[in-house]
């Protein structure tokens, strides 16, 4: 069996064609975002908001309006409390965000344990990717579509929120409706990267391909390219490594995102900790051929 | 008469509890550099928020050329000049990006720049002397060039009143001299600029006016009037520590070691 063969064989299973395709379209769209998570350092807010969406996805189940309205409020009503928490108690922001989310997580969990059909609403907090029925599929495209539409739209605005957001406001733009959008999209993505890895681990899909892509580049228009491109490219392959090594599909993408991080850190001829030394190496060299 | 370019009318703002402008007023006409002075915490960063209006006042009003500054705002008239440390200068933008971020209220809704933008950052560039930087990452300027960045963020803009913070800090003697020269052929061209500093040996080189500020005006003239030992020790708070010198010499005028003990 040739590599083509081991690249088509999954794709003759339509379960696996889904499980790509919803892949795929998440990691793009989480990997565009995370560029600006992890430079407004965000990051711990990402976790926050994709874990405290879970109750909003339950109840939006339960009485059958769809997940992302669900997502939408819940994320609105973790960034309230954080907000609330923080400016009205001693408690400082990191503190604030690790009660909210847990305590909505834990929310989650407990509507999730009193509703019936409880297979359905387990595979939000894993993720059930070999599982993406159609109507799911329709679901992440049309929501996935619509965000990344609005973060490639809007990304001048949202890159100048996150630089400078004082310079925003005395151009006449709003920062506070800025940072709120950015937000909704959060909450937005997040139901997108739900049904591919899951509650728990949609926060890797938010950050490590953004930070992938700082190391990389010193031009934020390269890294919106870099990142997603990155994202996809592992999510495939970890969705591959899962088929053949029959490992948890959800957590064998992260892994390969995580393995792909770990190799730039220590080979990005920018950042990297081995790469610069070798680049440094390497100009010595070629000096010390020219005396 | 015209309606002075920023106006500043007894405006008071809390920070909760804490007072940070007094009802501070202030006046500055157009084409003039006006040098606010005062310690940390003196309220200089809040009267340029005011000025900006990220601050609502809770008494008191600000006029930018007569206008509320929404709508001055709107029309890109305010630069502004961000403190080194507000900056995050690991972002991966180059020079360019910056100095295009000033062009963002003149363009549609995606912001996509067209052929008179890129016009502009290249002139605004030019006149900072930073062209042969454009293509550099922001971070690896030097103090003063970095400096000199956003102030062509701010002619891009077309801003008619340049705030400065702290344009000095980090910034070496040669440089401080550049952005000297170029604030003043700005304020030539009729562009207003105030600068926020405790810096104040480039203080009478460069600005028209001077301004004491402790909360509120204490006072407001030429620089080499506003920044006489007698005046500062105002603002820096010097007089407090006069007034608690004993008895018989609180009526004289203040002149180091006259309190002697037992001179009584």
């Amino acid at each position: 069996m040739d590599l083509f063969d081991l690249l088509l064989e999954p794709l003759s299973y339509d379960f696996m064609v889904r499980a790509i395709v919803t892949t795929a379209l998440a990691a793009i769209v989480c990997a565009v975002l995370s560029c600006w998570l992890v430079l407004i350092g965000w990051s711990l807010m990402g976790d926050a908001v994709s874990h405290a969406v879970l109750p909003g996805v339950v109840l939006a189940y339960i009485v059958g309006a769809p997940f992302a309205l669900g997502a939408l409020v819940f994320a609105l009503i973790a960034v309230t409390l954080i907000g609330v928490v923080r400016n009205t108690s001693r408690v400082k922001e990191d503190a604030a965000i690790g009660i909210v989310f847990t305590s909505l997580f834990a929310l989650g969990l407990v509507l999730i344990s009193v509703t019936p059909s409880q297979t359905d609403l387990n595979h939000i907090i894993f993720g059930n990717l070999l599982g993406v029925s159609v109507p799911d599929l329709i679901q992440v495209l049309v929501l996935g579509v619509v965000a990344f539409a609005i973060l490639i739209l809007k990304r001048r605005d949202l890159t100048l929120y996150a630089f400078d957001p004082t310079h925003a406001h005395a151009i006449g733009l709003s920062p506070k409706r800025l940072g709120a959008l950015l937000l909704g999209l959060l909450a937005l993505t997040s139901v997108v990267a739900l049904q591919t890895v899951g509650v728990v681990l949609v926060v890797a899909m938010l950050i490590i391909p953004g930070a992938t892509a700082y190391l990389l580049t010193d031009r934020f228009s390269r890294m919106l390219v870099i990142a997603p491109v990155i994202s996809a490219v592992c999510s495939i392959a970890g969705i591959y490594l899962s088929y053949y090594l029959d490992t948890a599909s959800g957590a064998m993408v992260v892994l390969t995102q995580g393995a792909a991080f770990a190799v730039v850190y220590l080979f990005s001829p920018r950042q990297g900790l081995i790469g610069t030394r070798l680049a440094m190496a390497r100009r010595r060299k070629v000096a010390a051929l020219a005396a | 008469m015209s309606n002075p370019a920023i106006l500043v009318d007894h405006v008071t703002v809390h920070y909760g509890e804490v007072l940070a402008l007094d009802a501070a007023s202030l006046s500055v006409d157009a084409a003039r550099i006006c040098g606010l002075v005062g310690m940390n915490g003196s309220g200089k960063s809040t009267l340029f928020k005011a000025i900006m209006g990220m601050v609502k006042p809770d008494a008191g009003r600000v006029l930018i050329n007569g206008e509320p500054p929404a709508k001055a705002r709107k029309s890109g008239g305010i630069g502004y000049v961000p403190q080194s440390e507000d900056v995050d200068w690991q972002f991966p933008l180059s020079v360019r990006d910056v100095v295009m971020m000033g062009r963002y209220g003149h363009q549609g809704f995606t912001r996509r720049s067209s052929k008179a933008d890129r016009d502009a950052v290249d002139l605004a560039l030019d006149r900072v002397e930073l062209s042969e930087f454009a293509n550099r990452q922001i971070g690896q300027l030097s103090g003063g060039q970095k400096k000199r960045a956003f102030v062509a963020r701010g002619i891009a803009q077309g801003a008619t009143i340049m705030l400065l913070d702290e344009p000095f800090a980090g910034v070496d003697k040669r440089s401080e001299a550049t952005i000297t020269r170029l604030l003043k052929e700005l304020a030539a061209d009729g562009c207003t600029i105030l600068i926020s500093t405790h810096d104040l040996h480039a203080l009478p080189q460069l600005c028209d006016e001077a301004v004491l500020l402790m909360r509120k005006v204490l006072m407001h003239g030429p620089p080499e009037v506003v920044l006489q030992p007698e005046h500062l020790a105002k603002a820096f708070g010097l007089d407090v520590l006069n007034r608690e010198l004993p008895g018989p010499d609180r009526d004289l005028p203040a002149r180091g070691v006259s309190n002697q003990p037992g001179r009584n």
